[in-house]
């Protein structure tokens, strides 16, 4: 792989981290000393994404502006590596006026037509809009191709089945992705699902199917490329499964006390091993490395000054966009 | 001679847990199951501490698969066990409405009487944290809509506990909607009702009768849920303005105890109905409907604080405003009361 590639997947890992630690920072700052999930600057439910970096920078590096990613309850990561407006996110997030969907959404529901990105709050229901998101490329001849993310445990709801299945049958250009974190809230895997691999079910459906185990950057890139030229070459979809990592709780203010493996998570956060290996690589320096750093913090501190000074929505307007 | 201390006070979801383990104790066919209501002890603290006293053949965790274990718990029912399912979320019913809707709710009138499906479905309403369109919602109204299934909405703790027995030991599917902002929970904003006297034996709170939960001449709300303690607040600040509000507190939509609205409504001549469902089309609407059939005679007329038909939006300032808060379900009584 060129240096060049992993120093981007590295960089738009770096991104998305410093976006969340900067979010999490903001979430937890005025819900003490009582906490109240309502309070503060973030109120409602937080899922941070860290740990699973590697699976949307890995899988869009290989996207651009006209492919569509529907995302999951857990969707900064994917929103971030398939370039979504900073602003527009930390704006929506903060539920200001000038977000992507002007503080109606939330964390949850982000849509952006620029990018043609959303997410669902609802298990697997992701999944679904994706194939008509495909149907449509498929039928303008763009080339475009949609992505479907899930994680392991939605990957038992009845969308993810039927939704591989039509896939497979109309041939449509789309690559499922399905993050394998082990844990589904407080359910693990094991207890959960009846095969060790999602990438297994792929064969009911007559579909490639392939499973990145580590949590592997360069692993989910290579996966993706072949993915992805599959999709748009016309040769229909692949489902991916990455074994990744629930860095943190499942939404923030988790205690996270069914967790067993709990004091080993850290140490297999993937961003310091992917620098330590690119370092030992010479694809980068400590200096480099700070200045990428750096970089990432700059752009996340503009983006939460722009949503912290933008307004907040006029409750008079509580009742617009239903229709169009 | 020692005394038995039968009232302590309680947050809603440690009264729902004592229900159910309380039933679970006296009967060997009440199981758990749903999503994290094993070692989490459900996110909204509904089922916390029934894997420990009752292991995991009787308190399961299930896939996120809605439509495969609910309707789990109807096969269940109906060969003599009596499940409590939860379903985290009401939002999330749109995966699995057809078990509940088309099996649960219509498998007793289908078969003529003969197969009983004997289950509980539990699962959290409402909103008020910025939780967004599809974690905050009501939709009561949805399930009362649609024949087969009794549709019960605890206001406090003890009902919390009175109905959950009574929804346990009922023959016929009944949802269970409790609201997280009743829950107790620690990380919720601090309702001072959502923790209240609570009777240590097991006891049921009938399904279908009403509670006048504070006498008034003046003007009747009936609400229900988290919007009862909103209204006993606001009639104790206008008492104070010599505006003497009667709280209706319904307790369930199915059965829907009419004759207490009436009664109520009949007494005092003005109603205001405070409903945290959307508006059109729902339990407000039947309320109003109720009494204009009726022909209860209204001084003046009757308003409705609900949900403007709109989804619940995630900021702050926007969700407020289409809440039934205090500030609403004030004005409402201002105006009827002229
Ligand atoms: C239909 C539906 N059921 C349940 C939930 C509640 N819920 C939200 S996230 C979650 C766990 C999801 O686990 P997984 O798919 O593995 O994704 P992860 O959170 O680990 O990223 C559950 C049960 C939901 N949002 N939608």
């Amino acid at each position: 792989m060129e240096d060049k590639t992993r120093a981007d997947l590295y960089t738009t890992m770096v991104q998305i981290r410093a976006f969340e630690e900067a979010i999490l920072a903001d979430y937890h700052a005025d819900k003490k000393p009582a906490w109240d999930i309502g309070a503060g600057l973030i109120p409602g439910e937080m899922h941070l994404s860290a740990g699973q970096e590697p699976v949307a920078a890995g899988v869009c590096a290989h996207l651009d502006n006209r492919d569509a990613v529907t995302a999951t309850h857990r969707p900064h990561h994917f929103a971030i590596a398939h370039g979504m407006d900073l602003n527009k996110l930390a704006a929506e997030i903060y539920g200001r006026e000038t977000g992507l969907g002007r503080g109606r959404g939330g964390h949850m529901h982000l849509f952006d037509p620029m990018t043609h990105f959303s997410c669902s709050g609802i298990i697997a229901e992701g999944y679904p809009p994706a194939l008509g998101q495909a149907l449509a490329f498929k039928r303008q001849g763009t080339g475009a191709i949609a992505v479907a993310v899930t994680g392991e445990g939605a990957a038992n709801q009845g969308a993810f089945h039927e939704s591989l299945n039509l896939a497979a049958l109309w041939n449509l250009p789309v690559v499922f992705v399905v993050e394998d974190n082990d844990w589904a809230i407080s359910v693990p895997r094991a207890a959960s699902t009846s095969v060790m691999s999602n990438a297994d079910r792929a064969a009911a459906y007559g579909i490639p199917g392939v499973r990145v185990e580590d949590n592997a950057v360069e692993g989910v890139y290579d996966a993706a490329d072949e993915a992805v030229q599959r999709a748009r070459s016309g040769g229909g979809p692949t489902l991916i499964e990455v074994h990744t990592l629930r860095l943190w709780g499942h939404f923030e203010g988790d205690a996270q006390a069914y967790r067993p493996e709990l004091a080993e998570v850290p140490a297999r956060d993937p961003i310091p091993t992917y620098e330590q290996q690119l370092i030992a690589d010479a694809v980068l320096d400590e200096t480099k490395v700070e200045e990428l750093r750096a970089e990432a913090r700059q752009r996340v501190e503009a983006a939460l000054e722009f949503a912290k000074s933008s307004p907040t929505p006029d409750p008079s307007t509580a009742t617009q966009y239903v229709f169009a | 001679m020692t005394t038995v201390e039968t009232t302590r006070r309680l947050t809603g979801a440690k009264a729902m847990v004592e229900a159910i383990a309380q039933e679970m104790e006296r009967d060997p066919s009440v199981i758990v199951l749903g999503e994290d209501v094993g070692a989490y002890g459900g996110i909204f603290g509904s089922t916390t501490g029934l894997l420990d006293t009752f292991g995991p053949e009787r308190v399961l965790d299930t896939p996120i698969s809605e439509t495969a274990f609910i309707g789990l718990g109807i096969g269940a029912a109906t060969e003599g066990m009596r499940p409590v399912v939860e379903l985290m979320f009401v939002d999330f019913f749109g995966v699995c409405m057809d078990q509940i809707y088309n099996h649960m709710a219509k498998i007793h009138f289908e078969s003529g009487g003969n197969v009983k499906v004997p289950m509980v479905l539990m699962t959290a309403v409402g909103g008020g944290y910025s939780d967004g369109a599809q974690h905050s919602q009501c939709l009561w109204g949805t399930f009362a809509h649609l024949p087969g299934m009794k549709v019960v909405v605890p206001s406090n703790p003890a009902d919390a506990k009175g109905l959950m027995t009574a929804a346990i030991r009922d023959d016929n599917p009944v949802i269970y909607l409790f609201h997280k902002g009743l829950q107790g929970l620690v990380w919720m904003a601090k309702q001072s009702r959502s923790v209240g006297d609570v009777p240590a034996e097991a006891y049921e709170v009938e399904i279908g009768k009403a509670a006048v939960v504070r006498e008034g001449a003046d003007v009747t709300v009936v609400t229900l849920s988290l919007s009862v303690q909103h209204a006993l607040e606001v009639a104790e600040e206008l008492a104070a303005e010599g505006v003497d509000v009667e709280v209706l507190d319904l307790r369930s939509l199915v059965p829907l105890d009419r004759d207490a609205i009436v009664a109520s409504v009949g007494k005092t001549g003005r109603l205001v109905v405070v409903d945290e469902d959307y508006q059109s089309f729902g339990l407000s609407g039947e309320i109003v409907a109720t009494v204009a059939e009726r022909g209860v005679a209204l001084k003046s007329a009757p308003v409705r604080v609900a949900v403007p038909d709109v989804p619940i939006p995630y900021a702050r300032e926007l969700e407020y405003a289409v809440l039934p808060r205090q500030d609403r379900i004030r004005a409402a009584i201002r105006k009827v009361v002229g």
